[in-house]
Formats: structure tokens, sequence, C-alpha cells
């Protein structure tokens, strides 16, 4: 479908886009990559007045070395991320996940900072950004501000940013040797949604788990953290973890849809987090 | 209305578009490029892939008004003085096409996708063309194209 008639304003900086935001109210609507917002236009289930175009501000497409942290510009492109080396040495799953996500064509378009800001529980990276407890960078009228990603994502399409706020940057920690980690994604086909997806980063301690951290994609309204799996493996020894993964759907609240039913979620999470957290042992 | 100006298979055009205007729909009913096909119209099957500033996009999921001083390529933009595109004749070659419809998007992912990795092994030629169907279910001899033309251009 066509969506509905709108004027296109391009923003040539954050200030620039956080003035315009006030200056057309809750009618508009940021547009990065435009692969969450613009097939929701076509379906007409979003009809914001005005588009705030960021997709020309290359200064916010970077990927810096933040110490014991990577910077990654809110408008760097997931391809980027898929083919980045920094990425890759220092935090796998991002570029992983990133590649895992739609299909090349969609990398090449989407951004990390739009993915989050459209706060889908059923995207891939909000859960990969919650597992690494990574930071989101938020710039408004007032500033700027940084929120955790366990704050940022507040309900079904709900997140912390206020009317006039962008996504910036995000941060995510640097992993260490000891460190591993896996992304899992469950779909019936190519492309499709995450059925249910289990990001895990887990640290190994002398032969044994020190810590883990577990998020899941498509379990309730938000990025889900499987807590009690969490403590189960807390200092455990490495044959805990099947046992521990049972738990992983407590506290979880998934729908039934056309793609699966709640109870088959369930059991997907189960499933999936006994071989995410694995896999992360492995790496 | 907004004013744009685009380079389009080497020419470049400006015109007056209606912000909500699609890209798609811009090349095949602005400039009349009909080898940009409408497919599945929800950014999944890959049918509209055009090269955007030499990558890979669906061109049913940007607005004209992005691609506002922009370089496209279409499918109708890949020859060279009257000779085929390496992957075009890779394609005609192997037979990689039965009705034809997927075919343009076809040509251009893989276009894109060889200068990403130019020594794709066949699995990730299959996990590169994930987001282009063929719905005749050809992909064998398109697999085979696409190996053919990366051994040529690497």
């Amino acid at each position: 479908m066509i969506p509905v008639a709108f004027d296109y304003e391009v923003a040539e900086s954050v200030d620039h886009a956080i003035e315009m935001l006030g200056q057309y109210g809750d009618e508009s609507k940021l547009l990065a990559g435009g692969h969450s917002l613009i097939p929701i236009m076509r379906l007409r289930l979003a009809a914001p007045s005005v588009l705030i175009d960021l997709g020309r501000l290359e200064n916010l497409r970077y990927v810096r070395d933040g110490g014991d942290h990577l910077k990654i510009g809110a408008l760097t492109r997931h391809r980027d991320l898929a083919f980045n080396d920094m990425v890759a040495e220092h935090c796998g799953i991002v570029g992983y996940a990133a590649g895992l996500l739609g299909d090349p064509s969609v990398q090449h378009r989407g951004t990390l900072g739009g993915t989050l800001s459209h706060g889908d529980a059923s995207g891939d990276m909000p859960s990969v950004i919650t597992a690494l407890e990574g930071q989101i960078v938020i710039q408004g009228p007032n500033g700027e501000r940084v929120v955790k990603a366990s704050d940022f994502f507040r309900d079904y399409l709900v997140t912390d940013l206020g009317e006039q706020e962008v996504v910036t940057e995000v941060r995510v920690p640097k992993l260490d040797g000891n460190t591993g980690w896996s992304y899992k994604k469950f779909s019936r086909r190519s492309q499709d949604w995450a059925m249910v997806g289990v990001a895990a980063v887990v640290e190994r301690s002398n032969g044994s788990i020190g810590s883990a951290r577990i998020a899941l994609t498509a379990m309730g309204a938000t990025p889900i953290r499987a807590t009690s799996v969490e403590q189960a493996l807390s200092g455990a020894s490495l044959d805990a973890v099947g046992e521990a993964a049972q738990s992983a759907d407590e506290g979880t609240n998934p729908a039934s849809d056309s793609a699966a039913s709640a109870e088959f979620r369930r059991h997907l999470a189960r499933v999936w987090t006994k071989r995410a957290v694995e896999e992360a042992l492995s790496r | 209305m907004r004013r744009i100006q685009v380079n389009v298979n080497g020419a470049t055009y400006e015109h007056e578009v209606e912000p909500r205007l699609l890209l798609v729909h811009y090349l095949r009913e602005g400039l009349n490029l009909t080898g940009t096909m409408v497919g599945c119209n929800t950014s999944n099957c890959g049918a509209c892939t055009v090269l955007l500033n030499g990558q890979s996009v669906k061109s049913c999921t940007l607005f004209a008004v992005q691609a506002d001083g922009q370089e496209i390529t279409t499918v109708q933009g890949l020859q060279t003085n009257g000779d085929w595109h390496p992957m075009q004749t890779a394609f005609h070659e192997n037979h990689g096409l039965q009705c034809g419809y997927c075919t343009p998007g076809m040509i251009l992912a893989s276009i894109s996708y060889l200068k990403e990795n130019p020594n794709p092994n066949e699995e990730e030629i299959r996990e590169a063309l994930e987001g282009n169907y063929c719905r005749c279910t050809g992909y064998e001899n398109i697999v085979k194209a696409v190996q053919q033309a990366a051994g040529q251009t690497s």
C-alpha cells in the first residue's frame, strides 16, 4: 500500500532534529534507515504527518573504541556492524546478530539506533543489547542522558525516549577472553521475525560458570532477562546448564499468534536457552 | 512536493516528487525504468532490488526523497558500451532464470554481495540471496551463475 501523505524534513544535525521534534510535536516521527517505520507506514499502521529524516547524519555512523567498551553511532547500519573488525574482536555477538537479521539489503539500510528506538520485542538487537547490559545515549532539548538497556525498553513498541529525544549512540562492553556469547534465533523461514530468540553472554571462571546474562526475544512486550536461569548458573558447574535452562520461561509473557502458541514459545525458550548457553561456553 | 536530484544509471534527473512516492514507483513510472520490478511490497521478496551508492537496497522500502543526491543503478544500467555485466552473462550462460521476474533483483543483489565477499562458497551465496525470492524455485542455476561470476571477478 501507499502511505498516507506526509511532509518530509531533512535533519542537518541532531540539534536540528530535536528542534523540529519540538516544532511538529507528536504528529512527527524520526526516520533513520526506515526498515521498521516504512513497512508499517505502508500498512497504514502508522501515519505520521511529518517525517524528520536523520539519514544524512553520517557523523552518527561509527564504531569507536571507548576503552572498556565500544561506542556505536546510532546511524550505523547493520551491515556495517556485520563486517566491522573491532566489533568482531571485542563484541562478536553484535556483529553476528546484525548479520542475521533481515537480509543483506535490509542490513544496508537498517540502523542500530533505529531498531532500538522502534522497540519491537521481536527484534534481535534489543535482546542482544539487553544481554550485554549495554547503554543507550539519548540527546534531547536539555542535553544528553545515558540509559541502561534494561530501563530503555518499557512496553510493546514503547521505549524511554521522550517526545523530543533522539538516540545518538549505543555502548556495549568489550568482552574479555573468558566470556563467550551466543545468539540463537528460531524462525520457520529465512527472514522471518524470531519466534523466539536467546542472547547469552556467559563468563567462565576456573572451569565452571562465573556468571551468565541471558535475554529473550519475543517472549513478552520487551526483551526479558531469564533471571532465574542466570541465578542458577551463577558459580555453577558446566553440567548445570540443562537443568537451569528449564526455568528459562519463568516470568515471561509470550503471545499466541499465527507464528506460534505461547506454550510452544515457552518450550522454545527452554530449549534454545540451553543451546545458547552451551554455545557461549564453547566460544 | 519536494525537488530531488538523482543520478540513475549514469544520467542525472531532477523532479518534483511527493514525499510518499516510493523509489520503485519513481523509477518505474517517473523514469520509465520498468526493469525494476514490484513484487511483494513488504521488503521481503527482493524483486525491486537496486543499487544505492553501490549497495543493494529494496526500492519498495525507500522514499524517492531519501535518494536525493544519491547514485542509483538498476538492471538497465549494468551494460558498458553494449556489453553485459559479467553477472548478466553468468545468469544467461547458466540459465539462472525461469520466468525472469526475480532476475533483475537477483543480479543486483549478487553484484552487491560480491563486492563485500569476492570469493564466497555456495552456502554463503545462498545466505546472501535470502532476501531475493525466485517463485519458480530456480535457485540451483542462480547459485551456479553467481559462482561463475565470482570466479571471473576475483
